[in-house]
């Protein structure tokens, strides 16, 4: 077609020389260049538009989940409360409300107390108890504490809340408005950091929910996944990079570990769910079976870069080492693997980095449930950092929208130091031979 | 001493047999400096002390392990009184989970329950006794076994082909894990998926058109009625990642071709790890953003265009993932237009063709197999992602086109279908397990067209 064009073009205009005709084509054939290279510089630039909005989204509706509004009651630890041995059955909700109404002096009736009330988180009590079973001597005498606000009122103060508009539609009702400016005013109400988020488990309140828990959970399941993973997948490479005879059964297990490495992760959680728990009657919720999982979606990343990591010693080594009598497994053992390790401690790193990040597979096993108390081992039920987002995600809350995307802030920290570190220890340790 | 203390005890017996094994080779030699006689270096003679005196143990203890709880369940059954025995399988089957429960403390039997108080107790001292005789045996075994090693040992002693001999069928045994975890994925999913082909017939779920996975709990209910025609849902996974395609490969592959043919070298050490930051981000993070960010706004402008927009619309999950994809599909094309021999390019370029007439006349077809082989990789990719879907798109399994409503996915009704209760015997749970068979399948399909395509497009520059 192209050509029988061509050969028109030139009876058609016969006068015209070749150089003629092609200077004649040029100017639009430079323009297609230019709009080409411009169509693929705005590809680039696309794409790392998107990045940068998802940064952008998720980091501005984090942020402020780093602080936290508490607000600042004069507590009475009146003697009487504490009748009995146990400290813990004295009434702090009732001082929590006490020392409300003082403040407020003003306010009566019922459905006003309850708004009051409401002001401040549920957890208060809990502060109390804290503070009294720390120090008796507390009790008979009267402390200023600061104690949390309710998730509404923190809503409010960080500008995500509005106050306007209908009061039946508002979370926050108008007299709950008025006192929060006096508390305001009166500078009882200020936001600090959110040593919470950092430290405490899963909550229904806002509030009092707290991250670490998931992370002491992916915690676990990493360890038991590094533990395994990393022996194995070195050994498995090992074996198929230095000594595995060219035949179908090495062939069937190279053809294996490609297709592992692509499968879905949710099939990963399946056989999870099916063989370690059904069949072997493993605890659910549990970080072993979660790392047990994650080792299984590990192994093939492992096993490739280690490969590829003991590809690119140079046979010289193992020629030299040969050569002067040492075993295959000495010369693989004492002189490649060493030279080998931190191309592969880098592959398992990155490995590592997309267990942590994984979340489809740990849902089929359970480690979804909403566990408040922090695992302190591989057996207690627990939930994972990428779970714990997919779980606020779901909240119908307000606040969690911003729990979220602190969460999500912290699992992006744990992942950019992670992949810093492997492509530090590959600058670092890289040989070129 | 229970399972776990006595393998991690079998670990400084390991050592102590070492110590002793090379202390004995350096004296079977004659002091240090008669080494030089001994077939292999005295380290080798610890590490084969070592085996020797903890392999056999700790195979015995795995075997022992893994037979002790069906025989122990045989005795308890056997100590039972008649008249529960002749009770019906599922129901005795009950009584021995009971029994079980009361053993692990997670439960305290009612007074009317003094047979099951006592079968526990019977269990828990069958069991003590087990684990006596369990650590008397291993510990047995450890020391004949050890002396047999020890006293074996000799100046000509092959200690070091031995031992290599051990390492090596541990290397293949862990190289064969990878095979393990094929046949145990082709194991979980087929089983029950069979499980669920007797219940629904096989063409009934791959052709129907109806999909409602609820089963009635009264026969009177309405709305539930268990239907399992898979095809809506299929459907919806092709049309959010035929979506996904449609953002991903354009830009994927405009940027690939920049990369590799136009870009400085800065421009292309900077631009691209940021853009592998893209395929570093976890999908459920991937997910809130889809569900909390871009699916609004795709509502907000159908409803300025007048459109009528679902809030879980597939647009929104499509989009989203074709971000996710756009870095799977632009580094494996790079790697296959950076393995087309140079010489291609400058014939072209020295007949007088502009770059861009080079890429699109020479270069792309050239890597045309390799740049098919990477998109079915990132089809594959889109078809089994999971967290976005589940955050983003929705459940309603509904045969249609229409980018702006909601659809279901294959992964998503594997999430919602097993997560929560579960019963083993309902086709609403096994139904799960026939998706994930379905889906196991076509990603494993793909792959291997994609992996071969690529394979031997390479070798064909090679």
């Amino acid at each position: 077609m192209n050509s029988d064009n061509q050969t028109t073009a030139c009876c058609a205009s016969p006068g015209l020389s070749l150089s003629e005709r092609i200077g004649r084509d040029l100017p639009r054939r430079y323009r297609n260049e230019q709009r080409f290279q411009r169509l693929g510089l705005a590809a680039i630039i696309i794409a790392l538009s998107f990045l940068v909005f998802l940064f952008g989204s998720i980091i501005s509706s984090g942020y402020s989940a780093f602080r936290q509004t508490y607000v600042q009651l004069t507590v009475t630890f009146d003697k009487e409360a504490f009748t009995s041995e146990n400290l813990a059955a004295a009434d702090y909700a009732g001082m929590v409300k006490g020392s409300l109404r003082t403040m407020f002096p003003a306010v009566k009736g019922r459905n006003d107390l309850k708004n009051l009330y409401k002001i401040v988180s549920p957890s208060a009590s809990f502060a109390l108890l804290e503070m009294v079973t720390r120090n008796t001597k507390l009790i008979g005498t009267t402390q200023t504490v600061w104690v949390l606000a309710d998730d509404d009122v923190d809503m409010l103060i960080k500008g995500q809340l509005s106050g306007e508009g209908d009061e039946s539609n508002r979370r926050l009702k108008d007299n709950q408005l008025a006192w929060i400016d006096q508390l305001k005013e009166q500078g009882k109400i200020e936001t600090r950091f959110n040593t919470t988020f950092f430290t405490s488990g899963d909550s229904r309140e806002p509030e009092q929910a707290g991250i670490w828990g998931a992370v002491m959970g992916s915690f676990y399941s990493l360890l038991i996944t590094l533990l395994l993973s990393f022996p194995i997948g070195v050994m498995a490479a090992i074996y198929l990079e230095e000594f595995a005879p060219d035949n179908v059964w090495t062939n069937i297990i190279e053809v294996n570990i490609n297709n592992l490495a692509a499968v879905p992760s949710i099939i990963f959680g399946l056989l999870g769910l099916a063989i370690f728990i059904n069949f072997f009657g493993m605890p659910r919720s549990t970080p072993v079976v979660g790392g047990l999982v994650l080792t299984l979606m590990t192994l093939p990343v492992i096993i490739i870069a280690s490969r590829a990591s003991l590809k690119s010693v140079p046979p010289s080594i193992r020629e030299a080492a040969l050569g002067v009598g040492a075993s295959q497994m000495q010369t693989v053992v004492h002189h490649v693997l060493p030279l080998a390790l931190p191309g592969m401690l880098t592959g398992t790193i990155i490995g590592m980095a997309r267990a942590l990040g994984d979340t489809a597979p740990l849902l089929m096993i359970g480690m979804i449930a909403f566990i408040v108390d922090i695992p302190g081992g591989f057996t207690d039920p627990a939930t994972a950092l990428p779970v714990q987002i997919f779980l606020w995600a779901d909240s119908p809350e307000r606040a969690f929208t911003e729990k979220t995307s602190a969460a999500i802030i912290v699992l992006l920290a744990f992942l950019i130091f992670m992949n810093a570190s492997a492509v530090i220890l590959r600058k670092k340790f890289e040989i070129k031979w | 001493m229970d399972f776990l203390t006595l393998i991690l005890l079998l670990l400084p017996i390991g050592f102590c047999a070492y110590f002793l094994g090379s202390r004995r080779a350096v004296a079977v030699a004659g002091g240090k400096d008669g080494i030089r006689n001994l077939h292999s270096l005295p380290s080798h003679h610890g590490a084969l002390t070592a085996i020797g005196a903890v392999l056999p143990a700790l195979f015995l203890a795995c075997v022992w392990q893994m037979a002790l709880p069906p025989v122990l369940t045989g005795i308890l059954k056997d100590g039972l009184p008649a008249e529960m025995r002749q009770l019906p399988a599922n129901q005795f089957s009950l009584i021995v989970n009971d029994i079980k429960n009361v053993v692990a403390g997670n439960m305290t039997p009612g007074a009317d329950q003094t047979m099951i108080l006592e079968a526990a107790e019977r269990y828990i001292d069958l069991h003590n006794t087990a684990e006596m005789l369990l650590t008397g045996l291993v510990l047995l075994v450890v020391a004949a076994s050890f002396l047999f090693v020890h006293s074996r040992i000799r100046v000509d002693l092959r200690a070091r082909n031995v031992v290599e001999r051990v390492l090596k069928a541990l290397l293949v045994l862990c190289s064969a894990f990878a095979i393990f975890t094929t046949i145990g994925i082709v194991l979980s999913v087929l089983f029950e998926a069979i499980r669920f082909f007797k219940i629904v017939p096989l063409h009934e779920f791959l052709f129907g058109l109806d999909w409602s996975p609820q089963m009635a709990i009264r026969a009177d209910q309405t709305g539930s009625s268990g239907a399992f025609g898979a095809v809506p849902v299929f459907a919806g996974t092709m049309l959010i990642a035929l979506i996904a395609m449609v953002v991903a490969i354009p830009i994927g592959l405009m940027s690939a071709i920049y990369l590799s043919e136009y870009a400085s070298e800065r421009l292309r050490t900077t631009a691209k790890p940021l853009l592998e930051i893209l395929a570093g981000i976890p999908t459920v993070v991937y997910g809130f953003f889809a569900a909390l960010t871009v699916a609004p706004l795709i509502r907000d402008l159908g409803l300025a265009l007048n459109l009528s927009v679902s809030s879980e619309s597939a647009l929104a999950a499509g989009l989203v993932m074709g971000i996710m994809i756009i870095p799977f599909v632009s580094s494996l094309s790079e790697d296959v237009l950076h393995a087309v021999p140079q010489s291609l390019r400058d014939g072209s370029l020295a007949l007088g063709a502009t770059q861009f007439e080079t890429v699109k006349n020479v270069v792309v077809p050239a890597a045309l197999p390799g740049i098919v082989g990477g998109i079915l990789l990132a089809v594959s990719r889109a078809i089994g992602e999971t967290m976005i879907v589940v955050m983003a798109a929705g459940l309603s399994a509904r045969l249609t086109a229409n980018p702006f409503e909601a659809v279901t996915t294959v992964t998503v009704q594997i999430v919602t279908l097993l997560v929560g209760d579960q019963e083993f015997d309902s086709p609403k749970t096994l139904a799960a397990f026939a998706l994930g068979l379905v889906l196991f399948f076509f990603t494993l399909f793909l792959n291997f067209v994609a992996l071969r395509v690529v394979q031997k497009y390479r070798e064909q520059y090679e």
